[in-house]
């Protein structure tokens, strides 16, 4: 059976994953926004930097955020001296590992949602007397409600299933910074095979519920 | 919005754009009237589309001016450009663009919402019955045919009280029945709402029905701009080479005859006659002259059975095609064209100057 | 087609020729003992001509990995128990047990100042993270918590420990400065008799249970001669010397 401390990580974990989607969603709006619409140069080079958590292992954005949110680190050097201290083993710093390792997942789909919307749209609500934030709340928002579901589920989802990163800068300290996927890592470590399997088996139940609700959603909408 | 009067102020439309893309300039310089519908009236590829998104202030000439009754909207010169959501215009797009999340009523309230009450001329009440869509108010845009969702859409238009309305061939993505079922609107908003309209289309039907000016465009450039019954006839310009040439005249009914169910129009004192009108008299009507439906005779002839033989004037001849001449007449002040075939010309001996008689098949009411 | 197999047959034939001199031998080593085995194969390879392969990793992961079959056929453990264990189950050769090396715990920091050498900075308590091994899973992680209890600051470290999955990954906390000092293995901080950087207390080997690293001959290695010579090799006196330079005792 599961102990509190398995709880304990569970609820850590859903905390976490809701923190990173609230900021992911904030700060994923505006980049996909602009990579949606931009003519600039460097629309490219934003977007790879974007993607980039897909293609790397985890363990090479672990390892540099511990060194960049370090002492002698950039960020680190900034949280410093804002007075926040270091981030690594912290619950923050989880979030900010977790916001860069999710960020493809709510940045693309919003991108590609704001692409289908197309120029038009915007441009007849300008002719209706509504402002660039106006047309973004009221036109924008409204007709990409699909994309911008499918990216707070997939960020979701994606936070909760996060290991190597977490594992590089979380210290696996009991409900601060050991989410599931660490203590279902300890557990087998430990040969706690039978605890293990109660997690895991969660953690595939989670995964596929969340995968049927957004087939159920494209079917959906596309009807 | 600043306000200063315009350099040469016409209480119309002045505009001046120069704006290029590869491939592309555009390089117009307009004066428009303050009332009626202005046509833009060119090709595929002339410019009709982006010197109106000028106008609306949709795309930006570095290099521009353009002035609406005196106020300045754009003025490169001194850096001023109202943002197309800043201008009081109306703007209808080839395909209507209704929001899709919003029912026909949220969509028509969407822009005059956005109006303050100081500026709101123009009901809600009055756009819905103008336009005719009292029952699908509480549809949703998907479930509109196409002449529907125009309709709504120009109507959206209209609520926001525009000084200018701006349509961009709103009938072109339409088949004729839906065109037939949006024209008779837009001839009401040319009668009842006193603001100019700019409306682009390549299509001179909906031009001669619609049209009090007709700007041509081609390449990027105006090429002619005036009257319609002065641009139409100009033999300078493709509209008299096109094998349905037509003038349009302004006419005034002044009779019917219930015994032959005829009308007799009158225009520049000379009578015209065309099928019986249910119209009052005195009212004003608009009716087209095809020039291949325009035939001429040196004498006034009763022995034939066309109606309509008026004493002319050629004023100018042009070789339209082979073997075939095009005549511009003066009939009391006023344009006719007339295609005969140059051999008829030769043998008639027709020169500038010459009075004559022309015989006209056919007058078709446009409104 | 008799062709081809003639051919596989002179090439298998070849091939095992050539094997039996030089043969491979796969090794799993405790995450301590990384650079003084490197050291140690290289040394072996050259006077022996066989090839070593060596995997590096946390002892418990490597117990559950050899338990299922992995074809390790030597096993460098971080303590005496999992062989013994792997002994036990019939999965290591019966007999083959020894100890290559005791390991020597070192509380340390990256920076020079923060350790004393008596470890009163444990007492003092002035520092955000104190990084050490995953006890449940690695034997100097469990070292490290005896230590803490035995002075009587577990409790009050317990909010500031940090725990790295393995002896590696504890080193990289502390040398990156996130965590300010950890207990790693002497081994990774000191090299031909000195400390590579930063302050250091060489933890008292009274204080926790004796860090006995064994090796064990597991069964894939039961009939590789090259096994048997390398594990001969780590009880020679090349090797002894490489282990000590290390901070290791014997």
């Amino acid at each position: 059976m599961m102990s509190a401390v398995d709880f304990g990580a569970i609820r850590l974990t859903l905390e976490l994953a809701a923190v990173t989607t609230a900021i992911l969603l904030v700060i994923g709006t505006p980049v996909a926004w602009w990579l949606a619409r931009t003519r600039s140069a460097f629309k490219g080079a934003v977007g790879a930097v974007v993607a980039l958590p897909l293609v790397l292992p985890p363990t090479v954005i672990g390892f540099y955020l511990l060194v960049t949110m370090g002492p002698h680190g950039p960020i680190g050097e900034l949280t410093q001296a804002l007075g926040i201290g270091l981030l690594p083993f912290s619950f923050a710093g989880l979030v900010v590992g977790s916001v860069f390792y999710s960020l493809p997942f709510v940045v693309q789909p919003l991108q590609q949602a704001f692409e289908a919307i197309g120029e038009r749209p915007l441009e007849v609500a300008a002719t209706l007397r509504a402002g660039a934030l106006d047309t973004f709340f009221s036109v924008v928002l409204p007709l990409a409600r699909p994309g911008f579901v499918t990216a707070a589920v997939l960020g979701f989802a994606h936070t909760v299933g996060e290991f190597g990163v977490v594992l590089m800068i979380g210290g696996n300290i009991p409900d601060k910074t050991r989410v599931v996927s660490v203590q279902i890592y300890d557990h087998v470590e430990a040969l706690e095979y039978a605890e293990a399997h109660w997690l895991s088996a969660g953690m595939v139940v989670f995964s596929f519920l969340v995968l049927l609700l957004l087939n159920r959603r494209k079917r959906g909408s596309a009807r | 919005m600043s306000r200063a009067a315009a350099p040469a102020a016409t209480g119309g439309i002045e505009a001046r754009f120069r704006l290029a893309w590869p491939g592309f300039a555009l390089e117009a310089a307009l004066q428009l009237p303050a009332r009626g519908v202005s046509a833009l009236f060119g090709q595929s590829g002339s410019g009709k589309t982006s010197l109106l998104r000028c106008l609306a202030g949709l795309e930006r000439a570095r290099d521009g001016f353009l002035a609406l009754r005196g106020e300045v909207w754009q003025d490169e010169a001194r850096g001023l450009f109202v943002p197309t959501h800043r201008r009081p215009l109306g703007y209808v797009f080839q395909e209507a663009s209704l929001f899709p999340h919003l029912s026909v009523r949220r969509n028509l309230e969407f822009g005059m919402r956005r109006v303050t009450a100081a500026e709101r001329r123009v009901s809600l009440d009055h756009a819905i019955a103008l336009l005719g869509i009292e029952p699908l108010l509480e549809r949703m845009p998907e479930r509109l045919s196409g002449g529907e969702r125009q309709r709504v859409a120009i109507a959206r238009a209209l609520a926001t009280s525009p000084r200018l309305l701006l349509m961009d061939e709103p009938l072109a993505a339409l088949d004729a029945p839906r065109k037939a079922e949006i024209l008779p609107y837009l001839e009401r908003l040319h009668g009842e709402l006193d603001i100019p309209v700019v409306y682009v289309s390549h299509a001179a039907e909906e031009v001669a029905r619609l049209a009090d000016h007709v700007v041509l465009l081609r390449d990027g450039r105006v090429q002619a701009s005036g009257a319609i019954a002065e641009v139409l006839p100009r033999l300078d310009l493709p509209f008299a080479r096109d094998e349905d040439a037509f003038v349009v005249v302004e006419a005034q009914v002044a009779a019917h005859d219930e015994r032959f169910a005829l009308t007799r129009l009158e225009f520049g004192g000379l009578p015209l006659w065309i099928t019986g009108l249910d119209a009052p008299l005195g009212a004003q009507v608009r009716a087209r002259v095809l020039a291949r439906d325009v035939s001429l005779a040196l004498a006034e002839r009763h022995d034939s059975s066309i109606l309509n033989v008026l004493p002319a004037r050629v004023v100018s001849l042009d070789g339209a095609s082979p073997g075939r001449t095009l005549v511009r007449l003066d009939c009391a002040g006023r344009a006719l064209l007339a295609r005969i075939t140059t051999r008829s010309a030769v043998q008639l001996g027709i020169v500038p100057g010459m009075a004559l008689f022309a015989q006209v098949k056919g007058v078709a009411l446009l409104r | 087609m008799k062709a081809v197999l003639a051919c596989l047959l002179c090439a298998a034939a070849v091939l095992s020729c050539r094997a039996a001199p030089a043969a491979e031998v796969s090794v799993a080593v405790a995450a301590n003992f990384t650079a003084p085995m490197q050291k140690i194969a290289a040394e072996f390879e050259r006077d022996t001509g066989h090839k070593v392969r060596l995997a590096f990793g946390a002892t418990g992961k490597f117990y559950a990995q050899i338990s299922n079959g992995a074809p390790f056929e030597l096993f460098l453990a971080a303590d005496d128990t999992t062989p013994a264990k792997l002994e036990q189950e019939g999965v290591a050769v019966a007999g083959s047990r020894f100890t290559y090396a005791i390991g020597r715990l070192v509380l340390w920091s990256a920076q020079p100042g923060v350790v004393d050498d008596r470890g009163e900075v444990l007492k003092r308590g002035a520092f955000a993270h104190l990084a050490v091994a995953n006890p449940k899973t690695a034997p100097y992680g469990a070292a490290a918590m005896a230590v803490l209890r035995k002075l009587g600051v577990a409790d009050a470290l317990a909010p500031k420990l940090v725990t790295g999955e393995n002896i590696a990954q504890t080193h990289q906390f502390v040398a990156s400065g996130n965590a300010e000092l950890g207990f790693l293995a002497l081994s990774q901080v000191w090299v031909d008799g000195r400390l590579t950087g930063g302050s250091a207390w060489q933890v008292p080997a009274e204080l926790h249970a004796p860090l006995r690293q064994d090796a064990v001959i597991l069964a894939a290695g039961r009939d590789k001669p090259a096994a048997r010579a390398l594990a001969d090799y780590l009880r020679g006196a090349k090797a002894a010397a490489i282990i000590k330079s290390y901070g290791y005792g014997l």
